[in-house]
């Protein structure tokens, strides 16, 4: 048996599961510190199971997306950038907000290295050069250094040796090296890098509270945290990259909504208290955002769900038509207090959730309280909730033919039988934990992006060696090996470029390595 | 005469994110380097071309390269050194800079090397929009001499070509250099004289990107209409307005080739058009019919909030707002359609002009 775990930012939902099949299900608010909100979770799906037949704990948390939005308990961290003489102009961390950059030190050097395009050296590693750094990193009480190589993407061996330099003068702290984050775009790369390793510390604290939480439980199954392109990793790999857990919310949704309503491509609405979040799946997994995410105000290019997020859902206050103004439906809301303040509770809001219940959507409260709304009132605001969302459906499908809709989420009763551009609506039982669910059943996962000049490699060749390359990272991340596919594969031409450049990416998904217990 | 300071960078990217007709390539790099230098360097003073003593050396500077390629060996001051290396070459001293194209993200790059000479920057370039090689120019077109030129790398080399026979051999020449150098090179050409940016340069592009870019950051945060706020800024058209149904694109001789067809919306409903680009835009279609073509300029801006489009962001989905604004007049004789018209770019068809 499994358990899923999701924090958001109103709920902690967890979920019991035996293979596909969900014996328990707990909703409990998030707590301050995150952790105890997870145990009190925790304890409530495994109330009467005993720990012994637990073989895996899986969770997607906000512990380090808030340490990043509160700077607390960020690493003093150096940024090592092996490029000189090239990119001089924009040294590292350069677009940073100045206070996050002055809660994890911000010290920044740049270093002879890098490659050309081609694969050429700009320059070979200056081991003197590093030594000063080294002196002068060591000066300043640095515990976590990111590495940064101009196209280490597609050579990284210089950032290895730089790495491996630093931790052998080093040997306490904690070393990031760029290429580990994957994409082309040095500024974005370094970026993800730096956060990774001013988290080391958050990292290495709050897992181990966890654990030591779940061994007072005697729990003593492994813990996996979520990434957020869907997949898992285990502790010491999280220990070691807490930025990938950055934002898995909105992704264990999706993937919770796939398994649920058993389809692999469709488009998957999660409407909340306050927001609803819109996304495509692909092959089971989340479509990634292919432009700049930013992350408490850092621009990265992570590997994010491409997910439109409207202020739409069950607490949005409904404001009717008082002309010249039009009938509006959020963007506040009730958020938490939905049941206190929505009219069905006995409060004095109207919110979306009341004009459902009037409209005979759903049972919630004390639909006597709403007797008296106005029907054509009712009609309109349904009517504008469901064209909102037909919006971004539209927005985030692939192509113009009709694609399935699944609906999950606690707000999900909002919307009717029907959506234009839906070739059908699904709403799977137990969509309110979908996320949860999602965590449970995640894969393991490995992803690599390189650039080839197809001339010299020839493009079978090249296709072969990042389909391997993808492989192993899964299976180092976890992967029971024969399990693994590769389930994306990507080709970028790369313009103004000789030989037929061309950027290649990978993505590689298998079952997770565990024991079963049961 | 006017102050380039760090917060006309963003309008600055704005407007020339329009004017680039879809190519240009990612803005935001362009516009970090050129903060940075102004913050270094302090502001720089830009002229309007009627400002200019008769005896100026005006040089032309800008990138080139692959944008695939900066976005990771993010460019440097490479624009000063080829600035200084063609100085040095011509024994001319440079009295002030002007881009090369207002599109995209060359049409801050003269900034930097400006900010650290103390030169001022003239309120023209050799576009007026964006275009993909270096002989595409008003300038070389109405006579000004494309040689000699500079090219810098960021590591210290120069290669200066001191004659080719045509602009489109010294761009051949200066782009097998680039590659060598790593593909984020700058160029420098020798000095032109008042009276050629006078009479060859499209005139005010810096100040109307600005200008371009204020509309719409004015417009969004009044929650007004950017499409109008665009158009009452520089006269065009609406050519069309609807949503992204299908992305074709294609490589083709390092080239993003590729096509775009949107389906109407509102006033456009039921009508289709379809846009074929070449990194930038070039020929768009109504319902089969050519209604915009090289070298007038067609836009894509987000219909929502007028943010520029690229070729490469485009996808199913977005809701969009097809521009239309004239070509500069220095385009539209027989010697800029030679260069720059539809049968330049290899269409069966010939250029007729918008009508706004």
């Amino acid at each position: 048996m499994l358990i899923g775990i999701d924090v958001g930012g109103t709920n902690t939902d967890a979920v019991l599961m035996d293979g596909t099949t969900l014996l328990a299900k707990a909703k409990t608010p998030t707590s301050g510190d995150v952790t105890s909100g997870i145990m009190a979770a925790l304890e409530k799906v495994l109330s009467g199971i005993p720990v012994q037949l637990i073989a895996g704990v899986m969770l997607g948390t906000t512990h380090f997306t808030n340490a990043l939005l509160e700077r607390r308990g960020l690493a003093p961290t150096a940024v090592v950038r092996l490029s000189l003489p090239a990119t001089r102009l924009l040294p590292p961390l350069v677009d940073w907000p100045n206070d996050l950059r002055n809660a994890m030190g911000g010290f920044t050097y740049m270093a002879s290295g890098g490659y050309e395009f081609d694969g050429r050296e700009i320059s070979p590693l200056d081991f003197d050069e590093l030594g000063e750094i080294v002196r002068d990193i060591r000066q300043k009480g640095v515990e976590a250094v990111a590495v940064s190589g101009v196209f280490s993407p597609v050579n990284p061996t210089q950032e290895r040796e730089a790495g491996a330099f630093i931790q052998r003068e080093l040997p306490h702290v904690q070393i990031t090296l760029s290429h580990e984050n994957g994409r082309v775009g040095l500024l974005e790369r370094e970026n993800a890098a730096a956060l990774n390793a001013c988290l080391a510390k958050v990292g290495e604290r709050s897992i181990s509270s966890i654990k030591q939480a779940m061994e007072a439980m005697g729990l003593t199954a492994p813990l996996y945290l979520s990434q957020n392109d869907g997949t898992l990793m285990d502790e010491s790999f999280a220990a070691r990259f807490p930025v990938f857990a950055i934002a898995s919310g909105p992704t264990n949704s999706m993937r919770g909504g796939a398994h649920l309503s058993g389809l692999s491509d469709c488009i998957i609405v999660d409407v909340g208290g306050t927001t609803t979040d819109i996304g495509a799946l692909v092959n089971g997994f989340p479509r990634e955002a292919s432009l700049a995410v930013n992350i408490a105000g850092v621009r990265t290019n992570f590997r994010m769900p491409d997910v439109v997020s409207i202020a739409l859902g069950g607490g949005s206050i409904v404001r009717p038509e008082t002309l010249p103004e039009p009938l509006a439906v959020g963007p506040e809301s009730v958020g938490f207090r939905l049941g206190v303040q929505a009219l069905v509770f006995g409060g004095s809001t109207l919110t979306a959730t009341d004009v459902a219940v009037a409209g005979g959507l759903a049972q919630l409260g004390d639909p006597a309280l709403v007797s008296g709304l106005d029907t054509e009132l009712g009609r309109r605001t349904l009517q504008q909730i469901k064209q909102r969302i037909e919006t971004v459906v539209d927005q985030v499908k692939l192509s113009p033919s009709p694609v399935p809709v699944v609906l999950v989420g606690g707000g999900s009763l909002l919307v009717g039988e029907s959506l234009v551009g839906a070739s059908q609506v699904l709403r799977p039982e137990h969509g309110d934990v979908a996320n949860a669910i999602g965590a449970a059943i995640a894969q393991v996962g490995g992803q690599i992006e390189k650039v080839f000049s197809l001339e010299d490699v020839g493009r079978d060749e090249a296709m072969a060696s990042i389909r391997a390359e993808a492989i192993d990272r899964a299976v180092a991340a976890g992967a029971m090996p024969g399990t693994v596919e590769v389930v994306e594969l990507d080709e970028i031409p790369l313009t103004y470029l000789p030989g037929n450049a061309t950027l290649i990416r990978a993505k590689a998904v298998g079952d997770l390595r565990i024991s079963p217990r049961g | 005469m006017w102050l380039a300071k760090e917060e006309h960078l963003e309008s600055i990217s704005i407007g020339a994110g329009i004017l680039g007709t879809g190519g240009g390539g990612n803005p935001y790099i362009g516009q970090l380097r050129a903060r940075q230098a102004l913050r270094e360097h302090g502001p720089v003073t830009v002229l309007d071309p009627e400002e200019l003593d008769p005896d100026s050396q005006i040089v032309c500077v800008g990138g080139i390269g692959a944008p695939t390629v900066g976005i990771e060996k993010v460019r440097d001051w490479q624009a000063y050194h080829a600035l200084r290396a063609i100085e040095e070459f011509t024994g001319k001293e440079a009295t002030a800079l002007i881009s090369n194209e207002i599109g995209g993200s060359n049409s801050l790059e003269p900034l930097i090397p400006a900010a650290m000479a103390g030169l001022p920057v003239v309120d023209a370039d050799g576009m007026g929009r964006a275009f993909p090689e270096f002989q595409m120019k008003t300038f070389f077109v109405h006579g000004v001499p494309y040689c000699p030129m500079a090219i810098c790398d960021e590591k210290g080399n120069t290669v200066i070509i001191p004659n080719a026979i045509s602009a489109k051999w010294a761009e051949r020449l200066a782009r097998a250099a680039t590659i060598q150098m790593g593909c984020v090179a700058c160029y420098a050409v020798a000095p032109m004289s008042a009276r050629q940016v006078m009479e060859t340069s499209v005139h005010h592009t810096l100040s109307l990107a600005r200008d371009l870019g204020d509309a719409v950051k004015v417009a969004r945060a009044g929650q007004q209409d950017p499409i109008s706020a665009i158009l009452k800024t520089h006269p065009g058209r609406v050519l069309f307005s609807g949503k992204v149904v299908d992305v074709e694109r294609r490589t083709v001789g390092g080239f993003a080739r590729g096509s775009v067809v949107i389906e109407g919306l509102d006033d456009h409903r039921g009508e289709s058009m379809a846009i074929e680009f070449q990194n930038e835009n070039l020929i768009a279609r109504r319902d089969g019919q050519p209604v915009c073509t090289v070298p007038d300029l067609i836009c894509l801006v987000e219909t929502e909030r007028g943010e520029p489009i690229t070729t490469e962001l485009l996808r199913y989905g977005f809701r969009v707002t097809v521009l239309g604004f004239p070509a500069p007049d220095l385009w539209t004789g027989p010697e800029g359609l030679a260069v720059v018209g539809p049968r330049a770019f290899g269409y069966d068809l010939d250029y007729t002009p918008l009508v706004v």
